[in-house]
């Protein structure tokens, strides 16, 4: 369970990719066990236990990882990649946290499976960027908008607001509404959110 | 979530043969098929679907997902997304029923994951299948009993239910499907073969487990659509607890061929309230021929919940439904369409 293949973590994340690293190693042995008492009556078992090779292509770099075959989009980006950006809220498809960009579409990491996900381009808060040294207009806006208290879903809720005026949707405050409904915030910024979106969908001439 | 082997065939052709393989490796091994995995994926995590292999059909994907008119038959690839069909210009036009359906749908992440094939084969949301820390569930656990039946039943089923099971199907797009008397074709090992819509999913009856007609390792690759008149004047109404993202208590979809005020053809289908798809042929059968004012559409509404079952709490969703179908029929009526 190790990223082979990523020359640019930033340094805080060395430690917690090592700490990591600690944990699973120290569980292996348990797995391979498992997996030895198994393999008498059960031969296909052990097969089904073994890392798959994955390779991800994420904010324009690709990371080739050894994963257990059930690892998710948004736990290989998290917790092997170190992109903490995109958020765990419910893991269920219902809260938008996990919003990541494939493609150029807006999609849910928590639902995707990470061995799935190959072959398409993968877009991260960390990875969503304006042009020369400025924010993305996205980003700027739910700054100057205040549209966000803990923040936690911020990360999907950008995300979100940029697949929203991509795909033509943020026409209206009844649309941006309908369109954002798949994004939850338990804080309740939804007015600058909306506002954010709007002014964020005139910059980018959505 | 428990493991499983990945497989990603690069054509129909290897998936049916990869699929005859380990068939004929291990009979009783359990094969899921994925495409958007919307369902799937929160299925396992909650260990309710612990398939041994899965198959993803991704590398097929892209040869499955056209959205074309031929003539006035509208062909939907069964991979193709559900927010492309639903803002796709020919679907908006001439099968609103469709594009209102989808859009009302989930969320547009969800819509953009999403396969059409996959989405008509969704699960219930039935809280009690959902959660196997509840051991009694007929859909999950064959024989085991029912939690639903008198347990929180607010949002299961009144039509189609047994007593066996009384979960609600919980999709939309289906019912846009049944009210055009849409076709699905299938492949399998044994070929390529074409079924009515309606013929795809099976009434709980005495075995809620087995949900669809569809063979061992059979996919859906199209559906198949004729256009006309009632396609055109068709729309979906969809009642739900909250405004947005959230699945139907009742729902109806109308497509309607109106001459003047008369019904020369209607079809009826309902959603939020049934196990499965459900298609109100009495109700399509009485308005036939007849003006269609508030009055008929009360007649309709009536007799399309006459074989109505409720439990605990979901007797509500009967004065619902008929409301529902009443409000419905008079929109679709009052719909501006161009005839031609």
């Amino acid at each position: 369970m190790t990223d082979t293949h990523d020359t640019n973590a930033p340094p805080s994340e060395s430690r917690r990719r090592f700490l990591i690293g600690s944990v699973v190693t120290g569980a292996a042995p348990l797995m391979v066990r498992g997996g030895e008492a198994e393999a008498a009556d059960q031969p296909a078992a052990q097969a089904v236990r073994e890392p798959v090779t994955v390779q991800l292509d994420v904010n324009g770099r690709t990371h080739r990882l050894d994963l257990d075959v059930r690892v998710t989009l948004l736990d290989a980006l998290r917790e092997e990649i170190g992109l903490t950006g995109a958020k765990k809220g419910c893991d269920h498809g219902q809260c938008g946290a996990c919003t990541v960009l494939v493609d150029g579409r807006r999609e849910l990491s928590c639902l995707t499976l990470a061995v799935a996900a190959q072959g398409r381009d993968i877009v991260t808060i960390e990875g969503l960027e304006g042009a020369g040294d400025e924010l993305h207009p996205m980003k700027q806006a739910f700054i100057d908008h205040d549209a966000f208290q803990c923040g936690y879903c911020t990360p999907g809720q950008i995300l979100s607001a940029v697949g929203c005026v991509r795909e033509g949707h943020a026409g209206s405050a009844d649309e941006i509404r309908e369109y954002m409904s798949g994004n939850i915030c338990r804080c309740a910024a939804y007015p600058n959110i909306v506002a954010a979106i709007s002014d964020a969908s005139r910059r980018m001439g959505g | 979530m428990q493991p499983f082997q990945y497989i990603r065939p690069a054509s129909l052709a290897e998936m049916v043969m990869a699929e005859r393989e380990a068939r004929s490796r291990d009979a009783a091994a359990r094969t899921a098929y994925i495409a958007g995995g919307t369902t799937l994926v929160d299925l396992m995590k909650l260990n309710v679907e612990q398939p041994d292999r899965v198959v993803d059909l991704n590398a097929i994907a892209p040869a499955f997902s056209a959205i074309t008119l031929d003539g006035s038959t509208l062909r939907l690839g069964a991979f193709a997304k559900m927010a492309a069909v639903a803002d796709h210009p020919a679907v908006i036009g001439g099968f609103p029923v469709i594009a209102e359906s989808l859009s009302l749908a989930a969320s547009a992440q969800l819509r953009n994951m999403a396969s059409l094939g996959g989405n008509v084969l969704q699960r219930t949301r039935c809280a009690y299948y959902g959660d196997p820390a509840w051991t009694a569930c007929n859909k999950r656990a064959p024989g085991s009993g029912c939690a639903a039946r008198d347990g929180v039943n607010r949002q299961h089923a009144v039509l189609g239910v047994s007593d066996h099971c009384i979960a609600s199907y919980p999709g939309d797009f289906a019912q846009a499907l049944m009210a055009l008397d849409a076709t699905v074709i299938l492949v399998g090992a044994e070929g390529t073969r074409s079924v009515p819509f309606a013929s795809l999913h099976r009434e709980p009856g005495d075995t809620p487990d087995a949900e669809t007609t569809l063979r061992p390792g059979e996919v859906i690759t199209e559906f198949v659509v004729d256009g006309g008149p009632w396609a055109r004047r068709s729309r979906y109404l969809k009642i739900r607890d909250r405004q947005s993202y959230e699945f139907a208590v009742a729902s109806v979809a109308v497509a309607l061929d109106l001459v003047g005020d008369t019904v020369r053809d209607v079809r009826i289908a309902l959603g939020g309230v049934a196990t499965v798809p459900w298609r109100a042929y009495d109700a399509e059968t009485m308005l036939r021929g007849r003006s269609l004012d508030e009055a008929a559409a009360a007649d309709a509404a009536e007799l399309a919940f006459a074989s109505a079952v409720s439990h605990t709490h979901n007797a509500f969703k009967i004065p619902l439904g008929r409301s529902a179908i009443v409000r419905a029929l008079l929109e679709t009526a009052a719909m501006e369409v161009r005839r031609d």
